[in-house]
């Protein structure tokens, strides 16, 4: 309608939009995250809030941070972080797990 | 789209062949910067979750004492400046300064409200003698093990925080230059400016339901 702003409003609209997606879903995973938190589970009670989380990590890294259109390098870059925790975490708990099996 | 034609317009360094292989060549300097963070907070979690499968039923009573309605608040207000920085971002690339500069104000304000809120916890934490070492006052059962969770709680939020006042201190410095137009050829700073913004978001949606939910 008005003349003040020629920048394209629409087009920023719907590419904008998946930001707010993103956002709406993140914000229900806090939403469960929390409520599961209320109910005792067990053990499932850990799986289920990290498995959010992962799942809200991934939403944050895929869209907020462009890892959805990133080239295959960045990918590699990216995922060489969490390799080299995966064997951080592997190996740790590879002492801590099987400490208790050679007898005392 | 919006991305290829801003490449276009970015000036070249001379190592460079091209203005897309420089950015790719930022951006894999920040993922590569993140990767270290990733080894670094990791540590900590693990470390974290080794003490709390041995000390298990200590750890669900200490988490009880945090305050999950301010931990929950401060997941709120650093997704949303998550959103407020992509939002910079795609301002950005769309070469819109203002739109830019507003909504790195609105991260910045987001940004010292979670501070504020962890500020007051932190004083309510004092209140009730929960700090180690300074004031810590256990009346249950492994006061030594209820004190090894409350240190790494205060030593992985501390970092946190001094990751949030680093970012903080970095987007004051972007968003004076930005509003000067510094960035309306390349605006590549603000872009990496918002992958270290989502990585700190990341290692607290991380940190919230390790210390804050796991209380069964």
């Amino acid at each position: 309608m008005s003349q003040t702003t020629p920048e394209p409003v629409a087009e920023n609209h719907t590419s904008t939009k998946i930001y707010y997606q993103i956002f709406a879903a993140l914000l229900i995973l806090l939403a469960l995250t929390v409520g599961v938190s209320y109910v005792d589970l067990g053990a499932f009670n850990e799986v289920i809030a990290l498995a959010i989380a992962a799942a809200k990590a991934l939403l944050v890294i895929l869209f907020f941070m462009h890892m959805r259109s990133s080239s295959r390098l960045t990918w590699l870059f990216a995922a060489a972080g969490f390799v080299w925790l995966g064997i951080l975490i592997a190996l740790t708990m590879s002492d801590y797990v099987s400490r208790g099996w050679m007898g005392r | 789209m919006a991305e290829l034609h801003s490449i276009m317009a970015t000036p070249v360094a001379h190592h460079f062949e091209d203005a897309e292989q420089q950015h790719e060549a930022n951006t894999l300097g920040m993922w590569t910067f993140l990767a270290t963070e990733v080894l670094f907070f990791g540590a900590l979690f693990a470390a974290f979750y080794i003490y709390r499968a041995s000390y298990a039923s200590t750890f669900k009573e200490t988490s009880r004492h945090l305050y999950m309605s301010i931990g929950a608040v401060n997941t709120v207000v650093l997704l949303t400046s998550s959103l407020t920085v992509a939002l910079a971002v795609h301002a950005g690339e769309h070469r819109q300064r203002r739109r830019m500069v507003r909504f790195m104000l609105a991260t910045l304000v987001l940004g010292l409200l979670f501070l504020g809120f962890k500020g007051v916890e932190y004083f309510l934490d004092y209140r009730e003698h929960l700090v180690p070492a300074f004031n810590f006052a256990w009346e249950g059962d492994n006061p030594g093990q209820a004190q090894l969770f409350f240190i790494f709680y205060f030593i992985m939020t501390l970092v946190h925080g001094l990751h949030m006042i680093i970012g903080i201190g970095v987007i004051i410095y972007l968003a004076v230059r930005a509003r000067r137009g510094h960035y309306d050829q390349d605006p590549t700073a603000i872009e990496l400016f918002g992958l270290y913004w989502h990585f700190v978001d990341i290692v607290w949606i991380f940190l919230f339901p390790t210390l804050y939910l796991l209380k069964q």
